[in-house]
């Protein structure tokens, strides 16, 4: 392969290609990098988004120079060793044309440090990213400063946050057919259907599911995590832009999983904590007749009409005891 | 390596391909029309499966949960079960074992002359091969038209052609019957076919087992379309529970559907790796070994190893539907992830089950082509082991969103982005291939060319889903789709139409019509790309995988994609069109080896006799000598023929 200048006439083969190569890859990237890079979705309202975003581009950089590589080379061929080209030199067999050492060991070299990189780099960055805004399960590996307390303390009924105070906000989103609806353990616990977020704070979604999977996907959050039945799968970011942002489902959920969406959006942290004081006092009510807060939920036995009592504190089959003789209405 | 020469040139009477025998009188030997074939395996289907289900009904009617919600899934799974056993009856597949477990005289399987052995268990791999080619054909069009229906209701955000049901039926069902036509697209025709040529043997190492590798693969189409008057399965074809414990009786014909094209998938894999391991001709070393019996030989350890976990995960869910085990329901002991993990623990092996046998259509046919040896043969075939290994150790990166082992995701990106070091080799071997070649650009050559084009668009965006936190973008999305339509149709497809058009002269004796061809490859690969590279961009912009509505600034993408797909489906339309004008209406003869292959499969006697070689051949090098002096000979085939020698410029014609 590297064997190019057997004849004077003939030129210079791999090092065309390599200039051809070399001068794509470089306007390639440059165009990708200040063009479109920038627009990348998710875009830039969380730290997740952020950094997914530098990730995807830094993975284009180094994958447009692959591309084109081996596109100029095969273009290279097809123009200058087509059959029906005139004049086109009848190759050679033997043991040259069957392998090449040299190019054999680049190219798994220079393949092997690209991989190596590249896994290195995203480790490196799930961990930066505490989990990068996927879901980690119910024991999160790799979590914002804060998170475990906020979770701990979100179990009890005293759990609060308050702005300013770089409380972790913990969310619960409860995933079921076909539709997400949000608590918030901090704030009494009360349910609602809007997921409403502070600007500048930590997020800890604790995703759960009261059926079949789903998954829950703030698309400009750059949260996205499995709603599992009877698994708290956690996921944090932490919100830097105001805006409204787009949560839909992303898991197979059964007949209306093409319209299991909603919308949110992160506000200030003042007009949060009034809305969310307001809604909690609003709610009241309501909030009393729910399961108490937990991070899972199993349907009871009266099944989707009935209530949910929170797993592991009350025996499964027995809604008498978890509600007293009244059911909550569905 | 001696096996097939120690077997006697003459041919044995016992053997299992024997012509047939004149004086023969064996008790089942039977006049024609009471011979069994395709209608007699239909009329066993339709009563295995009546039967079937009364015995479900009689067993567990009476159960509760069967009286009172008027199904019964027992019943369902049965009538399945035992309509399968009835089809394989009807078509003879337990003729001879039933009859050596009974102790009796098996009835030897007279080839049968004439076209009705393409309705038999016959056990010609040659047979086999063309039964495949049909068989994967009717999946592809089926799957396509349902695919069409999918792009018709993407065209339009919120105005719907079909409900929400019949939607995720059609979704569903063309993922499974597509997976399931994937699985078999190459080795089942091709494999099939020329494996025995190539490596210079007489027959598979078990021909009845193929067969019915054939017969059961038929087996699933119907299962899985049994489905529909059962108004389908929800699921998608990776089918998760709890959605499928949750889902009416069409996922008993999912669940079942696989488990009977995983029986198949077993018994092709371990024939293959049989066949190629001890039927190889005296001479024919590993390092002799076509590039694409390599393919294929990994791939069948692939079908072997990984099928099973398929199989078992699927029957875990039929027990879970019909006796009430809990295998993937939380609330009794089981998991929701057990099945997820379980699926993709098949599901990634599955992934190159599908790429690699491409490969080795690619690799193979390109030497011919470029009129170049095989560049780097020695890392072409570490690259398909590779990949077959190394495909064991990735299933979770499809679970990075799931919330299991988050601490394992690290591990699972290196694995996953490290398979694409032997993926790679295959790049390297085809650059090195056409580096100063002669290239001449024939229709299998163009749509080998194209896979390179495809699958490194679907590579690289592999790279990108292995990222853990890109995944978080990705993941669950269209761009996922585009991957693996890229990868699979653009990789898998691909090869299999090189193929095709390759070697259908061989298999046929008619030349396919080149005008035709170009006009089938152009509008495939423009259209290809055309559909599904906005779905990247549809994917980065939020549409998540499976939905029949979605956001409306994504409506003006859907629809190029989605006009794009029908003049795709079009393309298939001129291969079909061509497909019959070239083999039917008016058939042009092959050339004994038209594109001029020093292979050993285009030594072989046109059309090929029943016993593939006259003689068992002595192999004495590579296929690969292409354009080289003083090369020697690929094969003594006996009685001082030997295998025509190439040179680059005037290739030896036979």
């Amino acid at each position: 392969m590297t064997t190019e200048h057997t004849t004077q006439t003939e030129p210079r083969h791999l090092r065309r290609i390599g200039i051809i190569w070399i001068v794509a890859s470089i306007i390639g990237d440059l165009l990708y990098w200040f063009l479109v890079g920038p627009h990348v979705p998710p875009g830039r309202m969380t730290s997740s988004a952020t950094s997914d975003q530098l990730d995807f581009n830094i993975l284009m950089e180094l994958a447009l120079p692959v591309l084109f590589g081996i596109w100029v080379f095969f273009g290279y061929c097809f123009v200058t060793w087509r059959s029906k080209r005139r004049g086109v030199a009848e190759p050679t067999g033997g043991a040259a044309a069957r392998s090449n050492l040299r190019a054999q060991v680049w190219w798994i070299a220079v393949s092997s440090i690209l991989v190596l990189f590249l896994a290195g780099f995203g480790t490196i960055e799930l961990i930066a990213g505490d989990g990068s805004g996927g879901g980690e399960g119910p024991n999160p590996v790799w979590e914002p400063t804060g998170a475990v307390q906020a979770e701990t303390a979100a179990l009890t009924s005293s759990a609060s946050w308050t702005p300013g105070t770089n409380h972790v906000l913990v969310v619960q989103v409860i995933a079921q057919q076909w539709k997400f609806t949000y608590r918030y353990p901090q704030f009494g616990g009360f349910e609602s259907p809007q997921l409403v977020l502070p600007d500048n704070t930590s997020i800890a979604f604790n995703v759960t599911s009261l059926d079949v999977i789903h998954s829950f996907w703030a698309y400009q959050l750059e949260v996205k995590a499995d709603a599992n039945p009877q698994e708290n799968n956690v996921a944090f970011t932490t919100t830097n832009q105001l805006g409204n942002f787009t949560v839909r489902c992303s898991e197979l959920c059964g007949l209306w999983h093409g319209a299991m969406y909603n919308y949110g959006k992160v506000v200030s942290t003042s007009a949060f904590q009034n809305w969310a004081t307001t809604t909690e006092s609003a709610n009241a009510a309501n909030t009393k007749d729910l399961a108490p807060f937990a991070w899972t939920y199993v349907p009871d036995a009266n099944g989707a009409a009935g209530g949910y009592y929170p797993d592991g504190t009350v025996t499964p089959y027995s809604p008498v005891e978890t509600y007293g003789a009244k059911q909550p209405a569905s | 390596m001696t096996i097939s020469a120690e077997r006697p040139l003459k041919i044995a009477p016992e053997d299992a391909l024997s012509h047939a025998h004149p004086h023969r009188t064996s008790w089942t030997e039977r006049p024609g029309w009471l011979s069994q074939h395709l209608g007699t395996a239909i009329i066993g289907g339709i009563l295995g499966y009546v039967f079937g289900h009364w015995l479900g009904n009689y067993i567990t009617g009476a159960y509760p949960y069967n009286a009172n919600s008027g199904q019964n899934s027992s019943a369902d799974a049965l009538a399945l079960i035992f309509g399968v056993v009835g089809w394989l009856l009807g078509i003879g597949a337990f003729n001879y074992p039933l009859a050596k477990m009974i102790g009796r005289e098996p009835k030897h399987e007279v080839p049968v002359e004439g076209w009705t052995k393409y309705f038999r268990y016959t056990l010609d791999h040659k047979v086999v091969g063309k039964q495949y080619i049909v068989g994967v054909l009717l999946f592809l069009f089926t799957g396509g038209l349902l695919a069409m229906a999918i792009r018709t209701e993407l065209l339009n955000p919120t105005t719907h052609v079909f409900g929400p049901g019949t939607y995720i039926e059609i979704v569903s069902e063309h993922g499974t019957i597509m997976m399931m036509m994937a699985t078999s697209v190459i080795i089942g025709p091709i494999g099939n076919y020329f494996v025995p040529l190539m490596i210079g043997s007489r027959r598979m190492a078990f021909p009845r087992i193929e067969a019915f590798s054939f017969w059961i693969f038929i087996a699933g189409y119907a299962v899985i379309f049994s489905a529909l008057p059962y108004g389908g399965f929800p699921t998608g074809w990776t089918g998760y529970a709890p959605l499928q414990t949750q889902a009416g009786p069409g996922m008993i014909s999912y669940l079942l559907g696989f488990a009977v094209i995983g029986l198949g998938m077993m018994a092709a894999g371990f024939n293959i790796a049989a066949t190629i391991i001890n039927y190889r001709a005296p001479g024919m070393s590993w390092s002799r070994l076509p590039i694409f019996v390599w393919a294929v030989l990994a791939t069948a350890a692939l079908l072997t190893l990984a099928t099973p976990t398929l199989f078992a995960a699927g029957l875990f869910g039929v027990l879970d539907k019909t006796v009430q085990t809990a295998f993937y329901v939380t609330e009794h002991g089981g998991s929701s992830y057990l099945w997820q993990n379980l699926f993709w623990f098949f599901g990634h092996p599955e992934v190159y089950i599908m790429a690699l046998p491409g490969f080795g259509v690619v690799a193979e046919i390109m030497p011919v082509f470029t009129r170049k040896p095989l560049f780097a043969y020695k890392i072409a075939a570490a690259g398909m082991i590779g990949v077959a290994l190394l495909s064991f150790f990735v299933w979770q990166h499809h679970l990075f969103q799931s919330g299991i082992n988050p601490d394992m995701r690290p591990l699972f990106m290196l694995t996953t982005e490290l398979i694409s070091l032997p993926t790679g080799f295959i790049f390297l071997v085809g650059m090195g291939t056409l580096y100063r070649a002669k290239i001449r650009f024939e229709v299998p050559m163009l749509f080998a060319l194209a896979v390179f084009f495809n699958f490194l668009i679907g590579g690289v965006t592999g790279v990108f889903l292995s990222d853990v936190p890109v995944n978080v973008t990705v993941h669950g999305g269209f761009f996922v789709l585009s991957h693996f339509h890229y990868t699979i149709m653009g990789g898998l497809l691909f090869a299999f139409m090189a193929g095709l058009y390759y070697w259908l002269p061989k298999m046929t004796g008619k030349m396919m019509n080149k005008k035709l061809g170009l006009w089938h490859f152009w509008t495939m690969f423009i259209f290809f790309n055309l559909t599904f590279f906005p779905m990247f961009i549809i994917g980065l912009l939020g549409q998540p995988r499976r939905v029949f509505t979605y956001a409306k600034n994504l409506q003006t993408l859907n629809d190029f994609s989605s006009i794009s797909a029908f003049l795709l489906g079009f393309s298939f339309l001129i291969f079909f069109a061509n497909l019959m004008w070239s083999m039917y209406i008016k058939p042009t003869p092959a050339p004994a080896n038209p594109w001029d292959s020093l292979g050993l499969e285009w030594q072989t006697a046109n059309p090929v006799p029943l016993y593939n070689f006259e003689r068992i051949p002595v192999i004495m090098t590579d296929p690969y000598h292409y354009s080289e002096e003083g090369a020697p000979s690929v094969a003594d085939l006996g009685v001082g023929v030997k295998s025509p020698v190439s040179s680059g410029a005037k290739p030896a014609k036979s």
